[in-house]
């Protein structure tokens, strides 16, 4: 039964070269593997979380984009409507102040039309006394004389005729 | 690649075990046990082959510690064929039949305390050589190239380290506990793997029974024993001592306490004997297919021709499933240790 019988110099080998091997390994090999597989493993899934979050961002700083994008076109339009309302404004006020100018321009010719007109008038009525009194003085130069009653009632004859109403 | 290259060994090998058998043995009768067992036993000379009537084997180192003359180291050649050296023999037969015995001065043969470096240390050593620098290189290869990824060698210990430690070890053992262990069961899966394999090969350095002698799985299996009872949590020895079963069971008479601690012993036992049985009988099984040739010599040429057809048919069938069985048995020695370990860490 020499085989079921362990061997002392065997078991002293193997235990001696067992312990060996055991103590080596256990410091120098199986955690220096293990250890570089894990650390390789959890770099693989640093990174692949970084990718994904890269990914992420970019896809916000597109939407961010295209936010900003359609803001500042809402700005512009903004911007445009109220441009083009600050115009019509411009022109419309323009348009009152020249027609306000226009107006007044207008009232002040007329005024000075009227002014002008009556100024005629009363010139026209003043040379047509003179010739009137003239004329009358030449009629009746001698039958009347050139004094003041006799001008009053010229006057007043004009009148009548009502001559300046017009 | 492996694979084919051991048979490709064995083949050759088969051939060449042929040739000689017929030429130098035909005549003989053949001793199949003696065959077998001088194989799987121990020796203290390599025996490579026969070549015609010459002998070729390596003269191993002797080392010896006689009881009156102190420590000894001499080559095994000088004890060849019986001879003895400075009182000390290769014993004939008996009960240290081939082994060294010293003859003292008062003519008693004793066995002397021995740790020559046999053929299975040989083999032991060189496993060891071998698994240190394929271990180390990948360890190194890992701090040359910090975050690659292997290929080649490197690649697949990597594999099968990594296999190892997760689905083994941290499952087995479980999350919390596994890190202390994982080293010392990782050393024990590739120990146990590359002697095997070593084992398998017929040629000279390999062939030696490492695994297929008990002292070497007993030395694994006592060291699976002392990690699962020195780091044992207090629920594992109350599982023990105060089973959780009916009062009856261990009260009066403590039949579950002394079940469950028989228990203690015979799992580490089951594992010493599991791959020591294991391996040997694969030895053995793969020597006698082959002594099968030269047994038939004396049958006739046809007889021989046919039996030499099966036996080498045989003989490739059984070096395949040895290679399976060399991984399984590494696999099961390192599975069982991890589930011991584990239940030794069990917490309520």
């Amino acid at each position: 039964m020499s085989l079921l019988t362990p061997d002392s110099g065997l078991l002293f080998w193997m235990i001696l070269s067992f312990g060996i091997v055991l103590v080596i390994l256990s410091k120098y090999g199986f955690p220096v593997i293990v250890k570089a597989i894990e650390d390789r493993k959890a770099y693989i899934e640093g990174s692949l979380e970084a990718a994904r979050k890269a990914n992420e961002q970019l896809a916000n700083i597109q939407k961010e984009g295209e936010r900003i994008l359609a803001e500042a076109k809402e700005k512009q339009n903004a911007i445009l409507k109220q441009a083009m309302a600050e115009k019509e404004n411009i022109i419309e006020e323009a348009r009152e102040k020249a027609a306000a100018t226009a107006n007044l321009q207008l009232q002040e010719a007329t005024r000075r039309i009227r002014e002008e007109k009556e100024k005629a008038i009363r010139e026209v009525r003043a040379e047509i006394t003179d010739l009137s009194i003239a004329i009358a003085e030449k009629v009746m130069e001698d039958k009347i004389g050139k004094d003041k009653s006799q001008e009053a009632i010229i006057n007043r004859l004009l009148d009548e005729m009502s001559f300046s109403k017009s | 690649m492996d694979k084919t290259k051991s048979n490709c060994w064995k083949w050759i090998a088969m051939f060449c075990l042929l040739f000689v058998g017929f030429q130098a043995k035909a005549e003989e009768t053949i001793n199949v046990q003696e065959i077998v067992f001088s194989h799987i036993q121990d020796s203290y000379t390599w025996h490579i082959t026969d070549w015609g009537e010459q002998e070729i084997a390596i003269p191993l180192p002797i080392i010896v510690k006689g009881e009156e003359s102190g420590w000894h180291c001499f080559s095994s050649a000088r004890l060849h064929d019986g001879s003895t050296y400075e009182n000390f023999r290769l014993a004939q037969e008996g009960e240290h039949a081939g082994k060294v015995v010293e003859t003292l001065a008062s003519g008693e043969v004793v066995r002397p305390l021995d740790i020559s470096i046999t053929k299975n240390v040989c083999g032991l050593l060189l496993a060891c050589a071998l698994l240190l620098i394929g271990i180390l290189k990948t360890a190194r290869w890992y701090q040359k190239h910090p975050g690659e990824a292997p290929g080649g060698f490197v690649g697949m210990m990597e594999a099968v380290v990594n296999y190892i430690e997760e689905d083994v070890i941290r499952k087995s053992i479980g999350e919390r506990d596994y890190k202390p262990f994982s080293s010392y069961l990782l050393t024990v899966f590739f120990f146990i793997l590359i002697n095997n394999l070593i084992g398998i090969i017929p040629l000279f350095p390999g062939g030696a029974n490492v695994t297929g002698n008990i002292a070497v799985t007993m030395v694994l299996a006592v060291c699976t024993f002392l990690a699962v009872n020195l780091f044992g949590t207090k629920a594992y020895w109350k599982d023990i001592f105060w089973p959780n079963t009916p009062i009856f069971l261990k009260l009066p008479i403590p039949i579950m306490p002394f079940v469950e601690f028989f228990g203690i012993f015979t799992k580490p036992f089951a594992l010493m004997i599991r791959l020591f049985a294991n391996i040997m009988a694969g030895h053995t099984i793969i020597l006698a297919l082959t002594c099968l040739i030269f047994i038939s010599v004396s049958m006739g040429v046809w007889v021989n021709i046919g039996m030499t057809i099966v036996s080498v048919a045989f003989c490739i069938f059984m070096n395949c499933l040895e290679l399976f069985v060399a991984c399984l048995q590494a696999y099961i020695f390192t599975l069982l240790s991890a589930s011991y370990i584990g239940l030794a860490k069990v917490r309520d």
